[in-house]
């Protein structure tokens, strides 16, 4: 520790003069200094490592810091006929490529015989490394000081604690500050030397619920399992055990068996293992072999062999039980100061509440992303469906073009945020277009045979599916986000957002509003809801309901088709894509009622919310989840046939 | 030929007619059999080997799935039911019999293996060599509690017929007496089956994930005997399964349950005022399509060797409902037409067996286009021909008064 401070002297007057330097130099500043201290640089020892920081850092040429990563890291190379330092990299012919450390420029290229690779031993590069955190750590430029913050928290280190406090002393940004002093408390946590300091830096970790600081606590509560006759003097002991109780009983002995403090205990195995061997002319201890197929008869031959005085004893329950009573089992943490960690304890329990809080609202969060896909995918269907009660199979084919509309727009034009522009509307008319086609050609003669349009868009449904592998393959093709949508909000260490989610409950709301300004307050949505209620009745007041039938079915085919997009932003287009979220989007009109965007709205939320609530009681298991999701619909359905937003009176139909 | 079976208006048949009523059942007897006569007589096992081994096991499990699709016909073209999850059965009844033929041939194995040791193996050891042999491709040892009688052939046949039944029983109950009807019943069923998928994809379930089970083909107890002759035996039950449910679904068709559970299809409220118990009704056929369907399964998977939770995923009881309605709703030949003109079309030009056509600038390549001409030409047979190819036979005894 000592041993760094002239370093840190040395860069703190460094960092003061810097700006007082004139910089008029010769074309290789760092070079030059380098050849200054030749020797040192090209054989490094722990010794004269603080005399060559000291030489480099007080010229403090362009580039020294990555200079010295690199030396540390064995990528550095000395030419030995003029002594001059390079970079390199692999060229032809095994060849190395030198480059000049000043400009970076290639300078020749030079067989690996003909250089002398610098190899610092595993003390200079740590005493290297922790100069340039503590260079880091004082560096003018904030963003700087808080990578190497950062670098600490990583690997966190005793010896960083010094270099902490110094730079803790000289900062000024308050943020900084902040951080630095946690980073300070957990380093003092965990390698502090006196009690005091300890239990003060983990109280000061109180209720922080980030990812480190519950990892340091952790650290300092791990315990290792030990015995003896009696709980040695100076153990921290955590937690006593019982054998047969809280330790079964085998495992105890066990454990007793292999410190060679009881004879072992033979199992099934191992029994068995011994008749094999002592089998004399078709016998074990005078029992046949071909009746050794049970246990019974086992241990009667092993009996016999013990009384023999062949083997070794069979060990029997009350034998372990005796053995094992001679001892105490216990788990005892590896930190000796109790005080250290019932302080720890005590600081982890305190952010239990905290992070279950927080762990629920990430899960809500996921959920209400998941919810507002299944409502993309949904609400085209719940317009052809719930309106005009058509079971359209080839809903999920629309959502795969509007994805692959997507893609081809996004080979067509490089940038990303540009072709999502154009994608969005273009998707939306090509599958408007499917839409008013399908419906032409088929859905319009089948209006009397509901069950048959079924059969009908599903066989589009397949030839669709087939003819977009035709074209496009079978394996998954990208659709890409574009870079401001493509990060995540990250709120602190347990919940975070990634923005594409964001965007596309943004979108699901945006679609949601637009459809009840369509269905509510247009000319088109009052004929729409017309037709739904009384065909023949809108009819004679002047409807045609053959346009709107083909209208609303466009509609609803051209949100599949949007919602596509936005699908394969997350999920990936395949031509089987449609496919996966058909029976979910079904499920999701039917749970919350057909013919009503609310109910789709509470259906998506419901099944949303469900799956991700499942999937926290079992996290690892998605399938389980959703097995236990479409359970609870089938069931729902049971008990509320109409959905949750049940339609009344006469616009319910049938 | 007189096709009476389909029309709603047939008088009640006097007693002990029922094949002269039905005459198309003797027809299909007949054809069955000449057929199941032919493919011995062709086959390698007993006859002069010019079929192959491959191809009568894809004839036997072609007749299993026309098994599938009459029982489909009768629940959907006869009682209005557009069930979606009747592959779920199917599936159900293959893995209740693929549990023992795994379970029973490992288990010999294991045996084979342990006695070669010095010591015979116990009990309990032979359980566990099973088990690490059958769970260990889902790191699993242990045998799950639903393979506890999976040692039992007695039992296991009980389950083909149980677990369908009692699951079709189930759902069925919850299902009709909320009076879900129509599309949604669809849906729901297409829930369920979708349910029993990822259910069953999971590993920890006790059916080895999505390795399914396999090596079906391997009957315990018989792996002397060459697959040629198993194949037969196999074809030989299946053909037997057909007949016999042809002839049990014609006479539950016929006569007064047939009119009643035709009526529910063209008017369900009309028959409930009349006094029948529709629920019941319905909740009959659906259960015992399902039996049915299970019984198929159990034939069809020892002849593929191989099942898996993707068997039972939604797509494939679409794909019965378009056989049916390819073949013609509502007369029963007419599903069995469907089922195996598309599904032995369907392997024919996926497997590759089929020439391309040249069409000068563009080829068809029948493994890419086949699924499109055939949703295409689903469509054309939904729009243009709602009584599918079985509707072809009207034509021929048009004439007839």
């Amino acid at each position: 520790m000592l041993r760094l401070l002239p370093c840190i002297a040395f860069m703190i007057a460094l960092i003061l003069v810097a700006p007082l330097r004139a910089s008029a130099q010769s074309d290789t500043p760092l070079q030059d200094v380098l050849q200054t201290v030749q020797p040192l640089v090209a054989s490094p020892s722990r010794g004269t490592v603080p005399e060559m920081l000291a030489a480099l850092i007080t010229a403090d040429a362009p580039g020294t810091v990555a200079f010295l990563r690199a030396w540390s890291d064995r990528e550095v190379y000395e030419r030995p006929e003029d002594g001059f330092f390079f970079f390199a990299r692999e060229g032809a012919d095994r060849n190395l490529v030198l480059i000049d450390i000043d400009s970076g420029a290639e300078a020749g290229t030079a067989s690996s015989r003909d250089v002398n690779q610098i190899r610092p031993n595993a003390g200079v590069r740590r005493e290297v490394n922790a100069a340039l955190v503590q260079f880091e750590l004082l560096n003018p430029n904030p963003a700087r000081r808080l990578a190497a913050l950062d670098s600490i928290a990583r690997s966190p280190d005793a010896e960083q604690i010094e270099a902490l406090e110094i730079a803790l002393e000289a900062e000024e940004d308050s943020a900084i500050a902040v951080r630095m002093q946690r980073l300070l408390d957990l380093l003092n946590a965990r390698f502090a030397t006196d009690t005091a300091t300890r239990v003060d830096a983990i109280d000061g970790l109180r209720g922080d619920i980030s990812t480190e600081a519950r990892r340091a606590l952790n650290q300092i509560l791990q315990t290792q399992s030990g015995f003896g006759e009696a709980v040695p003097e100076g153990t921290n002991v955590a937690r006593l055990r019982v054998p047969g109780d809280d330790m079964p009983l085998i495992a105890a002995y066990a454990v007793l068996s292999d410190a060679g403090l009881a004879p072992a205990r033979p199992g099934r195995n191992a029994i068995r293992d011994v008749l094999r061997a002592n089998v004399v002319d078709g016998t074990v201890g005078g029992i046949p072999v071909h009746q050794l197929d049970n246990d019974e008869a086992r241990r009667a031959a092993y009996l016999a062999l013990e009384q023999a005085g062949t083997v070794a004893p069979l060990v029997t329950t009350a034998d372990m039980e005796a053995a094992v009573a001679q001892y105490v089992f216990y788990d005892a943490y590896l930190e000796a100061d109790p005080a250290v960690t019932q302080a720890a304890r005590d600081a982890l329990d305190s952010t239990r509440t905290r992070i279950s809080i927080w762990q629920f609202v990430g899960i809500s969060i996921d959920a209400l992303s998941l919810a507002s896909i299944f409502f993309l995918a949904a609400i085209g269907l719940a317009i052809t469906f719930g309106v005009m009660r058509v079971i359209n199979m080839a809903h999920g084919e629309f959502i795969m073009m509007g994805a692959y509309t997507g893609y081809v727009v996004q080979t067509v034009i490089p940038d990303y945020t540009v072709s999502l522009v154009v994608a969005l509307p273009l998707a939306f008319l090509v599958t408007f277009a499917a839409g008013v086609l399908m419906e032409r050609l088929v859905i319009r003669h089948l209006y009397t045979r509901p069950l048959e349009t079924l059969l009908a868009t599903f066989g589009i449904s397949i030839a669709l599916q087939q003819l977009a592998k035709n074209i496009f393959g079978t394996q998954a093709r990208p659709l890409t986000a574009p870079d401001w949508l493509a990060g995540a909000i990250q709120v602190n260490d347990l919940v975070s957002v990634a923005s594409i989610r964001v965007a596309i409950f943004a979108m699901a709301i945006g679609f949601l509003l637009l459809l009840l300004y369509i269905l509510n307050r247009t000319r088109l949505g009052l004929e729409v809801r017309a037709v739904t209620q009384n065909p023949g009745m809108a009819a004679s007041m002047g409807i045609n309901p053959d346009r709107i039938n083909m209208l609303t079915f466009g509609l609803g085919s051209g949100i599949a088709g949007v919602a596509g997009v936005s699908i394969g932003l997350v999920a990936q287009v395949t031509s089987e894509m449609g496919a996966n979220y058909i029976v979910q989007s079904f499920m999701t009109v039917v749970v919350g009622g057909v013919g009503s965007v609310f109910g789709t709205l509470a259906g998506a939320t419901l099944i949303g919310f469900l799956q991700k609530g499942i999937e926290w009681f079992n996290p690892a298991n998605t399938l389980a989840a959703q097995t236990y999701m479409v359970l609870f619909i089938i069931l729902f359905i049971q008990f509320r046939p109409k959905g949750i937003v049940a339609l009344k009176g006469r616009a319910a139909g049938d | 030929m007189s096709i009476e079976i389909s029309r709603v208006t047939t008088a009640p048949a006097p007693r002990g007619s029922f094949l002269r009523a039905n005459p198309s059942v003797l027809w299909f007897m007949g054809l069955l059999g000449l057929f199941t006569l032919g493919v011995t007589i062709l086959s390698e096992g007993f006859g002069i080997g010019a079929i192959s081994t491959n191809l009568v096991k894809i004839l036997g499990m072609t007749l299993c799935l026309c098994l599938i699709a009459i029982a489909m016909d009768v629940v959907w073209g006869y009682c209005g039911i557009l069930s979606l999850g009747h592959f779920a059965f199917f599936g159900l009844g293959g893995y209740a019999i693929g549990m023992w033929l795994m379970y029973a041939r490992t288990e010999i194995v294991i045996r084979d293996s342990l006695g070669r040791g010095t010591i015979p193996p116990t009990e309990l050891e032979v359980a566990e060599g099973v088990a690490a042999q059958i769970f260990g491709v889902v790191g699993s040892s242990e045998l799950p509690l639903i393979w506890s009688f999976a040692g039992s052939l007695p039992f296991q046949l009980a389950m083909v017929v149980l677990v369908p039944g009692l699951l079709a029983l189930v759902f069925g109950w919850l299902a009709f007496r909320s009076r879900v009807t129509g599309v949604y019943l669809s849906i729901l069923t297409q829930a369920m089956t979708l349910a029993l998928a990822l259910y069953l994809f999971q590993n920890d379930t006790g059916l080895r994930g999505n390795n399914g089970l396999s090596g079906l083909q391997n009957i315990p107890g018989y792996q002397h005997v060459p697959q040629s002759v198993i194949s037969m035996w196999f074809f030989w039950a299946s053909a037997v399964a057909l007949g016999a449910g042809y002839l049990l679904f014609a006479w539950v068709v016929s006569g007064k349950f047939g009119s009643v559970i035709r009526a529910i299809r063209d008017n369900e409220a009309r028959v409930r005022f009349l006094g029948y118990n529709v629920e019941g009704y319905k909740l009959f056929v659906f259960t015992i399509t399902a039996v049915i369907s299970g019984i198929a399964g159990a034939l069809y998977y020892p002849q593929a060797g191989i099942i898996n939770p993707a068997e039972i995923a939604p797509i494939a009881s679409i794909y019965l409902a378009v056989w049916v309605a390819i073949g013609g709703r509502g007369r029963l030949y007419g599903a069995v037409i469907g089922a195996a003109s598309v599904s032995l079309l369907s392997s024919w030009l996926t497997g590759g067996g089929a020439p391309n056509i040249d069409l000068g600038l563009f080829r068809i390549v029948w493994t890419d286009w086949w699924l499109v001409f055939l949703g295409l030409g689903f469509v054309a047979v939904t729009l243009f021909f709602p009584k599918g190819m079985g509707g072809l036979f009207d034509y021929l005894v048009r004439k007839k008064p």
